[in-house]
């Protein structure tokens, strides 16, 4: 039995399996309130409203009570409290922790200070392995398998963590990945080295569309400004990196495009109403997916 | 015999020799020598055939766990520890890089939370001395040879 979810690392190819197993039961029937007597707290030390709602969703509909808090700026880094103290006291709360963070590797310390469960809802640029698990959910969804899918990662490869969490967690499923980005924002080393020692196929290109008739996932990133140490460079570059409707006329019919979100402009309007979209329900397979990791850290094996 | 002017001979104890000049006060930092009770006697800049000059530690009648003599590893790749009984060497250690580094390394990612918080460092080594690669416990990068900060033992 896992005790918290910190890093997509904790999670085995089996610990993974079986969480998609169990938000597709969550998906059949989303209102299962089986932790009516549990408390989970939501502590939210930066601001974001995407991923807590998601969370308290998913404890809402699992019956749970919901306490916690969100900071409206990134003031908790110079606040006096130490981060132990403040766990310490709401694991005498709650029966079970969210919690994002700006630092790296603070949830990795909550989790060794708190009597309860923690789950990890982004740890500054690190991990935010609850975002992964519901892209595999999404791509086990609407690929039928995990295993043997040919995936095209797009956009900000060097600082993008859930590009770096995802081709960790498919990398137990014999992928083939097509690596497109700008040269400023290619994938670190590594990450390259990983993939090789772990014989998982991949190359690099600069161009959107190669090879995007073979793909059977197009994983979208944000392309973000402040990344560039030129900013004409990345005027240029943001237009080289939209996604529009008429370079998927030749794409497989299953190929789905998925994108963490929010997005800027990596993929046009115009995709939206295409049958390969599916970055919104992307977005809500989060509450199913969150929902599995939630009853499985309270202990619940089965549905 | 020059050399025992200069760094008197012990009866019991240990002896960390070959550690090269610049590194050795942070060797006497990390093996928490500073508030020890034993009688130490050491030298720096002495003449060494293999380092040029090297700096040399005698420490009465302490002999340390393997796992504490290996953190100087880090600093000291090719120091070479004697156990000395009665004026004789009695064993020679060889230093290998431990496998977990608790204490002692600073990480080297600013956004790190030990670099923020009270938190003890930990890492894995996942490349051992002398190019070193240590991947933190907590924010999960890696802190390499070029970057690698003592933190100060004074406890
Ligand atoms: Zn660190």
């Amino acid at each position: 039995m896992l005790k918290h979810l910190i890093s997509i690392h904790d999670y085995s190819r089996e610990d993974i399996l079986k969480t998609l197993e169990m938000a597709a039961a969550f998906e059949k029937r989303p209102n299962q309130p089986i932790f009516s007597k549990k408390v989970v707290a939501s502590v939210f030390f930066e601001p974001s409203t995407r991923t807590r709602l998601s969370f308290e969703t998913a404890a809402n509909r699992l019956g749970a009570r919901v306490i916690g808090f969100s900071e409206t700026t990134n003031t908790s880094l110079t606040k006096g409290e130490s981060l132990k103290d403040t766990i310490k006291m709401v694991s005498n709360y709650a029966d079970l922790i969210v919690m994002r963070h700006p630092l790296d590797g603070s949830t990795r310390y909550a989790s060794e200070v708190s009597s309860v469960p923690v789950i990890n809802a982004g740890d500054g640029s690190n991990q935010h392995p609850t975002q992964t698990l519901l892209d595999l959910y999404s791509i086990i969804k609407t690929q039928g398998d995990l295993n043997n899918l040919k995936i095209n990662v797009v956009g900000d490869l060097k600082y993008g963590r859930t590009v770096h969490s995802l081709l960790q967690a498919m990398s137990h499923f014999k992928p083939t990945f097509k690596f497109i980005s700008p040269e400023e924002l290619r994938l670190p080393q590594e990450y390259r080295e990983y993939l090789s020692e772990r014989g998982i196929r991949f190359s690099e290109s600069k161009l959107l569309t190669d090879n995007i008739n073979n793909a059977d996932i197009i994983y979208m990133t944000r392309v973000q400004k402040e990344r560039f140490s030129d900013p004409i460079e990345y005027e240029r570059i943001k237009d080289v990196y939209t996604l529009n409707s008429s370079m998927l006329k030749e794409c497989k019919p299953n190929m789905k495009i998925l994108h963490p979100l929010p997005r800027v402009n990596e993929i046009a309007q115009d995709v939206d109403s295409s049958p390969h979209a599916y970055y919104f329900a992307q977005a809500q397979n989060g509450v199913f997916t969150r929902m599995a990791i939630i009853a499985s850290l309270l202990g619940r094996e089965n549905l | 015999m020059e050399k025992q002017l200069k760094v008197s001979a012990i009866k019991d104890g240990t002896v960390v020799d070959h550690i090269p000049p610049d590194q050795l006060f942070r060797v006497i930092d990390i093996l928490g020598l500073i508030n020890s009770m034993s009688q130490i006697t050491f030298g720096t800049n002495l003449d060494s055939k293999r380092l040029g000059k090297k700096g040399i530690i005698k420490i009465s009648n302490k002999f340390f766990e393997i796992d504490d003599i290996n953190r100087i590893a880090l600093i000291a790749p090719h120091a070479k520890i004697n156990i000395i009984h009665d004026f004789e060497v009695v064993e020679k250690h060889v230093l290998s890089t431990p496998n977990r580094i608790k204490g002692i390394v600073k990480c080297m990612n600013p956004m790190c939370i030990t670099n923020h918080q009270e938190v003890e460092t930990l890492f894995t080594t996942i490349v051992e001395s002398p190019q070193i690669k240590l991947l933190c416990h907590y924010c999960e990068k890696v802190t390499d040879k070029e970057n690698l900060k003592i933190i100060s033992n004074r406890h």
